[in-house]
C-alpha cells in the first residue's frame, strides 16, 4: 500500500469542522483559535513527527509570521492573502537560515539550540520596537475584506472560515508531501539516519527542506493569528507558545498529521473548560493532566487510535502497490 | 578481469595508532572476495574508509577507475558503492515495502519530489516489487519491520542494500547473530546475488568465508598479510600463526 487514499473518517473530520461553525455560532472565536493552533501543531508535526527534529523554539516562526503579516497590514496593504503569503515567506526564510543549526547534534542539542533561537527572536522583537512596537505590540491593524468580499466581523465568522480554509489547504498539501518520495525519505532519516545515508539520501538537504517548510507553515499560523485578532504582541514569541504546541502534539500524537489537529481541539477545550471554573489556577490543572497523561494515558489513547486505524486498514481490500 | 574497487597505499592514523597502514587492495569485477582478520586488525576502519565515513590520512580510493577519496557517503552510494551493517540498520517503523521503496526511490533520483505520489512512478513500483520477490519478502511486505523475526530483518538489511543497485556490495558479517534455523536461507540469499555485483565479504565465520569466497585478503595490524585463493590462504604459515592460531586460542 504505497498510496494513501482518503479515508471516510477524514472526510467526516473536516465536515465536522465546517458543521461546527453552524452548530456553535457563539464559539467561533474559540474555534478560530483552535484552527490556528492546529496549523501551528501541524507545522511542528512536519519536523517532529516526520523528520524527528525536536524543537522548543517553534514560536520563533509563529512570531515571525505574525509580525510580518501585521507589518504588511499596517504599512503595505490590508489584503489578508498578501499578508499570509509574506508571513509564510518570511518565516520560511528564517527557517532556511536557521536550519543548519538543527542539522548537527542529538535531540538535546536541538532542544537547546531551538530554545535559544526562540529566546533570541523574542529579545530581538523587544529591541526592534520601531518595527514591532516593542512591549506595546502592533496595534490598530485593519484587515481588508477576504477576496475583496468578506469583511472580518466581530463574531469571527469570516475569521474561522478563513483560518479553517487555510488550515485545510495547507493540510492537504502536507498530506501530499508526507506521502511523496520526499516524505518517505524524511521518515527514512527519522527512523535511521545511518541507513538513510547508506541508501544515498542527502540527509542535510532533506532536513533543511522540511525545516523550511515547517517554518513557513508556522508563519502561516502566525499570520492568521495577527490578522484575525488584529493585534500582534511579544506574546506570540513567548516560550509558552513553543511549549503549548509541543504539548498539543504530545496529546494528539505525532507522525500521522491529525495528531496536531485533534490535540489542539483537546488542548483548547481543556484550557477553556478549566479556566471557566478556576480562572486563576487553570495551569495547575493543565499541568496535572499533562503529568497523568504522559505517565499513563497516552499509551492507552494512542494505542486505541492505532488499534482503530489497524482495523480500518484490515477492512480495506489490501491493494498491492 | 578488470578491477572495480581499488585502494592505493591507503593510510589512516589516529594519533599514534595506525589502524590502516599502506593498504593496497583491489576488488575485481564480479568478485566473491572475503576480507578477514583477527579482532583489531583494522577491518572496520578499512570499510569506513571505503564507504566514506572516514577520510584517509593519505592514499586514494578508486571506484571504476575514478578517484572517490573525497566523495561523501551518499555520493558513493549513488555511484554504486553500497554496504550492509553488522548490526541491522533498518527503517524500523516502516514496512518492508516502504523501506525498499524508500531506497529505490532514492536510487531513481525521486527523493526530491514532494508532490508526486509514490505509486506514480512505474519504475519505482516494479523495481520495488522485483526486489521484494527476489528476497522472498513479498508475503510480509505490509508488516512493520520492527515486529519481524531477526532472520527476516537480516534479509531486509541485504535487500535494502541491493535496492541501491550496487556495483560493489560490502557485506559486513551478513549472518551475524542469525539463529541456525534461519541461517541457511540467508546464506542462500548471499549466494544468489547476481554475478555482475562485486561482493566484498567482511567475515569472522570461516565456514562462510571458505564456502563463499574465491579470493581472500587477510588483514593483520592494519596491513595486508596475505592475499590470494582460499586454498593458498589456508596453507599460508604466516596466516596460520597470525590469524588462525589466534582464532584457535579464542
Amino acid at each position: 500500500m504505497l498510496s494513501r487514499r482518503w479515508h471516510p473518517a477524514e472526510a467526516l473530520f473536516w465536515a465536522g469542522a465546517v458543521a461546527a461553525a453552524f452548530l456553535f455560532p457563539r464559539q467561533l472565536l474559540l474555534m478560530n483559535e483552535i484552527a490556528i493552533l492546529a496549523l501551528f501543531a501541524l507545522s511542528l508535526d512536519l519536523i517532529l513527527g516526520y523528520a524527528g527534529i525536536v524543537s522548543l523554539g517553534h514560536a520563533a516562526f509563529l512570531g515571525m509570521g505574525a509580525y510580518s503579516a501585521g507589518f504588511v497590514a499596517l504599512h503595505v496593504a490590508s489584503d489578508p492573502l498578501l499578508g499570509l503569503f509574506v508571513g509564510m515567506a518570511a518565516s520560511g526564510l528564517l527557517g532556511l537560515v536557521t536550519s543548519p543549526l538543527v542539522l548537527k547534534g542529538n535531540d538535546l542539542t536541538r532542544l537547546m539550540v531551538t530554545l535559544g533561537v526562540g529566546l533570541l527572536m523574542l529579545e530581538l522583537a523587544n529591541a526592534l520596537s520601531f518595527i514591532t512596537g516593542g512591549a506595546d505590540g502592533l496595534q490598530g491593524i485593519m484587515m481588508g475584506k477576504l477576496f475583496g468580499q468578506f469583511e472580518f466581523d466581530l463574531f469571527g465568522r469570516t475569521a474561522y472560515a478563513y483560518s479553517l480554509g487555510v488550515l485545510f489547504v495547507l493540510f492537504v498539501l502536507a498530506r501530499r508531501i508526507v506521502h511523496s518520495p520526499f516524505g518517505l525519505s524524511l521518515r527514512a532519516i527519522r527512523d535511521n539516519p545511518l541507513r538513510a545515508t547508506a541508501s544515498g539520501v542527502p540527509r542535510n538537504w532533506r532536513l533543511a527542506a522540511v525545516y523550511t517548510l515547517s517554518a513557513a507553515y508556522a508563519g502561516a499560523a502566525g499570520a492568521l493569528l495577527a490578522q484575525t485578532t488584529q493585534f500582534v504582541s511579544l506574546d506570540v514569541l513567548d516560550f509558552h507558545r513553543s511549549a503549548d504546541v509541543m504539548l498539543v502534539l504530545i496529546i494528539g500524537g505525532a507522525g500521522y498529521l491529525y495528531g496536531g489537529l485533534i490535540g489542539s481541539i483537546a488542548f483548547k477545550f481543556l484550557q477553556d473548560i478549566i479556566s471557566g471554573f478556576t480562572p486563576q489556577y487553570w495551569q495547575f490543572w493543565i499541568g496535572l493532566f499533562l503529568v497523568l497523561f504522559v505517565l499513563g494515558g497516552r499509551e492507552m489513547i494512542h494505542g486505541g487510535i492505532k488499534a482503530v486505524l489497524a482495523r480500518l486498514r484490515v477492512l480495506k481490500p489490501g491493494k498491492r502497490s | 578481469m578488470s578491477v572495480v574497487l581499488e585502494t592505493r597505499a591507503l593510510v589512516k592514523q589516529f594519533g599514534g595508532i595506525t589502524p590502516t597502514d599502506r593498504i593496497s587492495f583491489s576488488l575485481e569485477r564480479g568478485a566473491r572476495h572475503a576480507l578477514i582478520g583477527p579482532n583489531g586488525a583494522g577491518k572496520t576502519t578499512f570499510v569506513n574508509l571505503l564507504t566514506g565515513v572516514l577520510r584517509p590520512t593519505s592514499g586514494t580510493v578508486m571506484l571504476g577507475g575514478a578517484d572517490i577519496t573525497t566523495l561523501s557517503r551518499e555520493a558513493r552510494v549513488r555511484i554504486g558503492l553500497v554496504r550492509t551493517f553488522q548490526i541491522n540498520q533498518l527503517f524500523a517503523t516502516m514496512t518492508p515495502l516502504e523501506m525498499i521503496a524508500a531506497v529505490t526511490s532514492e536510487r531513481l533520483g525521486l527523493g526530491t519530489r514532494g508532490f508526486s505520489r509514490l505509486d506514480a512512478s512505474a519504475g519505482l513500483v516494479t523495481e520495488t516489487a522485483d526486489i521484494l520477490a527476489r528476497f522472498r519478502l513479498d508475503d510480509i511486505m505490509d508488516e512493520t519491520i520492527a515486529t519481524l523475526p531477526y532472520g527476516k530483518q537480516r534479509q531486509i538489511e541485504i535487500a535494502a542494500a541491493f535496492a541501491a543497485k550496487p556495483s560493489v556490495l560490502l557485506l559486513d558479517e551478513p549472518a551475524a547473530g542469525v539463529p541456525e534455523a534461519e541461517r541457511r536461507e540467508l546464506l542462500d540469499t548471499v549466494a544468489a546475488l547476481p554475478a555482475d555485483v562485486s561482493v566484498l565479504l567482511i567475515e569472522h565465520d570461516m565456514d562462510i568465508v571458505f564456502r563463499f569466497a574465491t579470493r581472500i585478503t587477510v588483514l593483520v595490524n592494519g596491513q595486508v598479510l596475505a592475499d590470494g585463493a582460499p586454498d593458498a590462504i589456508a596453507r599460508d604459515p604466516a596466516v596460520r600463526t597470525a590469524y588462525l592460531g589466534e582464532a584457535a586460542h579464542g
